[in-house]
């Protein structure tokens, strides 16, 4: 039986990250629309899917990427669907539209700076063009979202689950410290934390590591900043949507946390925590030509 | 049914009604052309007909506060509802808000306009006509067609670490703006000047005066009052600004006997209020339902609303109306005029009478959200957004009569042998709605007494034989 758990195990950690990722979203964006009747027409989904794809291969052709990725729009798509709410099948298709066009062109270094669904959420509701309904989960089936959160760090080998720790940890620290000193019941902060929006945010959308420093000091440093940031947005600028203003407010200051905390790029097809290579002391054999499309947007 | 009703009817078979604030919108979105050729989807406002029958009055339900709030641009006006039964002098009111307010910034409403606002976004019941199943090619729409027809020590107060920031008597109110250092102290002086506190209190009032919110404490001046010659009390009415969205209810839980019942009025510029830290719920609605729920309609909506509380796990606010304010269909009241709107709050009207605005109200959406809460499953103060969401909403529900008439044809047979299938899906969907005994409904109904047309086998009825 172990050793069947520990092969089925070994078989999903060998496959790309994001193929678990777009389970994961898939089924929580089923179960809001078949649950909770999520506002989310089918027609909304399509185009939303849609747009991203064609966005993504439209991106991949102009700037001669060496082949179509249609994981990573796959994955900022579902996230999409999940948080915008809009009356516009237009919106959808423009939110998705800049969610995949933001990583071609917003870039630093040969990485793009904000998370994709992050920015393309923001700027429709900066618009007034959709919203989000943080509320949307209720507490109800929390404990479920959180198994199914928690899953999603075993079987992408928590590559990047130092970063949802680190922020549901800074993040879980800060609001109790605010409650304690309110003199609030801890029930407050457990109400606050009881939401599945957050949930979705820790675990799969600030830990793209294409946008998350490449160090594990600077990812710590990171989520912890985002924490602050999205307890300020909260508590201190009293607007609603702290987490995802907090990211896109972070973001820029990536490049600058790299700088100072240098670690390895982070490759989809070979998902690692981003410590530097150590020197080697064997000689090696490097390759006459090096290839001139090595650039990968995902 | 109003003239209003029938024009909104008309309306909504004519084509869509195009919402202004939807059209701006659309200038905002990139000219491209796949994009543009989708703007045609959206925006169609449907149009509900029908007889309006009876609404579900807010007096339903016990201990039902209710609360309405303009805002735009972080600038709030507040009403609230007053409903005190007891003896004048006994009432007290301490609420929290955000900043000290002067004297202008307090006023003393009309409770007839929040009681018609009240009435104007009520849960309503409609009926319709089934019309001649023989003579009509398209009974739907021509059924629909004929519907168209149709104060204290100065040094005590130091001691206790309170100040009194403001002192005013507006109306028959006698009204301070206090802020605290601490809970103690504060609960200590409200008892002190005859405001009861309950028990445990305390603890909400310090979470409050570490947050840096002030508390507007209102009495009532006797001595006003009896000049003023008031029976009743008014509603007060606050304006303040402040980017904070969000309605205090802690204060109300603590040592409360049971749940409470809040209505809550929003009239905002751009669309729906919804809550962030709690699910936001849409009522079911546009359900058809037994004839006989026509008298019952009060006991019905209640029992509806607990059944929908239940199915939330007593954490939901339920959306019972979001619409523009301009018109409605059907009306359960007619919708409230500019100046009442003003007097509500909306600021952003023009008073009438000026040049370039018509009668009606522009730009004012109204969401009427409606929650029960108690300490256990509310234990945060409800926090509020504003979505761009313009679409109608309205908690309504069907009656639909029976074509009685006694002609012959094909269409009337095929039209009595489906009634009473409608019948018993009718019931269901009441039993499931409430919670009521479907036995007791079937009753009701005389279902059991009508011949079951289900005995007939498949093949019978495919060869009608």
């Amino acid at each position: 039986m172990c050793r069947l758990v520990e092969h089925v195990t070994r078989r999903f950690r060998s496959c790309d990250p994001r193929l678990y990722q777009i389970a994961s979203l898939s089924t929580l964006l089923a179960y809001g629309l078949l649950w909770l009747h999520f506002d989310v027409s089918i027609l909304q989904i399509a185009l939303t899917f849609g747009t991203a794809l064609l966005t993504q291969y439209a991106g991949t052709r102009l700037y001669k990427l060496p082949a179509f990725d249609p994981l990573s729009a796959l994955v900022s798509a579902a996230g999409l669907c999940i948080f915008l709410r809009t009356n516009s099948m237009a919106v959808a298709a423009l939110a998705a539209g800049i969610a995949i066009a933001s990583k071609f062109t917003i870039r630093w270094q040969k990485k793009h700076i904000f998370n994709p669904t992050n920015l393309a959420l923001l700027v429709v509701v900066t618009g007034s063009l959709g919203w989000i309904s943080p509320g949307q989960w209720g507490q109800a089936a929390w404990f479920g979202f959180l198994i199914a959160c928690l899953g999603s760090l075993v079987v992408t080998r928590a590559v990047r689950a130092d970063v949802t720790l680190s922020f549901l940890g800074c993040y879980i620290g800060l609001l109790t410290a605010r409650a304690l000193w309110l003199g609030d019941p801890l029930t407050i902060p457990l109400h606050q934390l009881e939401s599945g929006t957050l949930l979705i945010f820790s675990f799969f959308m600030i830990t793209d590591p294409k946008t998350t420093p490449d160090s594990r000091v600077g990812r710590l440093i990171f989520t912890l900043l985002v924490a602050l940031a999205a307890l300020g947005v909260q508590f201190v600028l009293f607007r609603p949507h702290g987490p995802l203003w907090a990211l896109l407010i972070c973001s820029p200051l990536v490049p600058l946390i790299d700088r100072c905390f240098p670690g390895s790029r982070y490759d989809w097809a070979r998902p690692s925590k981003g410590e530097l290579t150590p020197p080697l002391s064997a000689p090696v054999f490097v390759p006459l030509s090096i290839p001139s499309q090595q650039r990968r947007v995902s | 049914m109003s003239h209003q009703d029938y024009e909104a009817c008309e309306d909504g078979w004519a084509g869509s009604r195009q919402d202004p604030h939807m059209l701006n919108m659309r200038l905002y979105v990139p000219a491209v052309l796949f994009l543009v050729t989708l703007l045609l989807w959206n925006g169609t406002a449907s149009a509900f007909c029908g007889f309006y029958v009876a609404k579900a009055d807010s007096k339903l339900f016990n201990k039902a506060s209710e609360v309405a709030i303009a805002r735009a641009e972080d600038k709030t006006v507040i009403t609230m509802a007053n409903d005190f039964k007891g003896d004048v002098k006994e009432f007290a009111l301490v609420v929290p808000v955000p900043t000290v307010l002067e004297k202008a910034q307090i006023h003393v409403g009309d409770a007839a306009v929040l009681k018609h606002l009240a009435d104007y976004s009520a849960p309503r019941l409609v009926e319709y006509f089934d019309a001649n199943p023989c003579r009509l090619l398209y009974p739907e729409s021509r059924s629909m067609d004929m519907m168209g027809k149709a104060s204290p020590s100065l040094q005590r107060e130091k001691a206790l670490g309170v100040s009194v920031e403001a002192q005013y008597t507006v109306g028959e109110y006698d009204i301070l703006i206090l802020s605290a250092n601490e809970s103690a102290g504060l609960e200590t002086w409200l008892t002190e000047n005859g405001y009861r506190i309950p028990k445990g209190a305390s603890s909400v009032l310090h979470s409050y005066i570490k947050q840096n919110l002030k508390f507007f404490v209102a009495k009532v001046n006797l001595g006003e009052q009896a000049k003023l010659g008031l029976t009743h009390l008014r509603p007060l009415q606050i304006a303040f600004e402040s980017p904070r969205f969000m309605l205090p209810i802690r204060l109300g839980t603590v040592n409360a006997d049971g749940p409470q019942e809040l209505f809550v009025y929003f009239l905002t510029r751009q669309g729906r209020i919804e809550t962030t830290n709690y699910r936001t719920v849409r009522l079911p609605e546009a359900q058809e339902i037994p004839l006989y729920v026509k008298d019952r309609f009060g006991d019905f909506y209640r029992d509806l609303f607990a059944q929908q509380v239940k199915r939330e796990q007593h954490r939901g606010v339920f959306l019972e109306y979001a619409w523009d304010m301009t018109w409605c269909d059907p009306c359960a009241a007619d919708p409230l005029s500019g100046e009442e709107l003003r007097s509500l709050g909306v600021f952003w009207l023009e008073p009438q009478g000026r040049p370039g605005r018509g009668p009606q109200a522009q730009n004012v959406f109204l969401t009427r959200l409606h929650v029960r809460y108690d300490e256990a499953h509310f234990p945060e103060d409800l926090l509020f957004q504003e979505t761009s969401d313009r679409a109608n909403f309205q908690a309504r529900y069907i009656l639909r009569h029976p074509w009685t008439g006694q002609d012959e044809c094909t269409a009337a047979a095929a039209y009595r042998e489906q009634l009473y299938g409608r019948y018993e899906q009718q019931a269901q969907t009441l039993a499931t709605l409430t919670g009521w005994n479907i036995g007791e409904i079937r009753k009701a109904m005389n279902l059991a007494a009508r011949p079951n047309r289900d005995e007939k086998k498949w093949y019978q009825r495919l060869w009608n034989n």
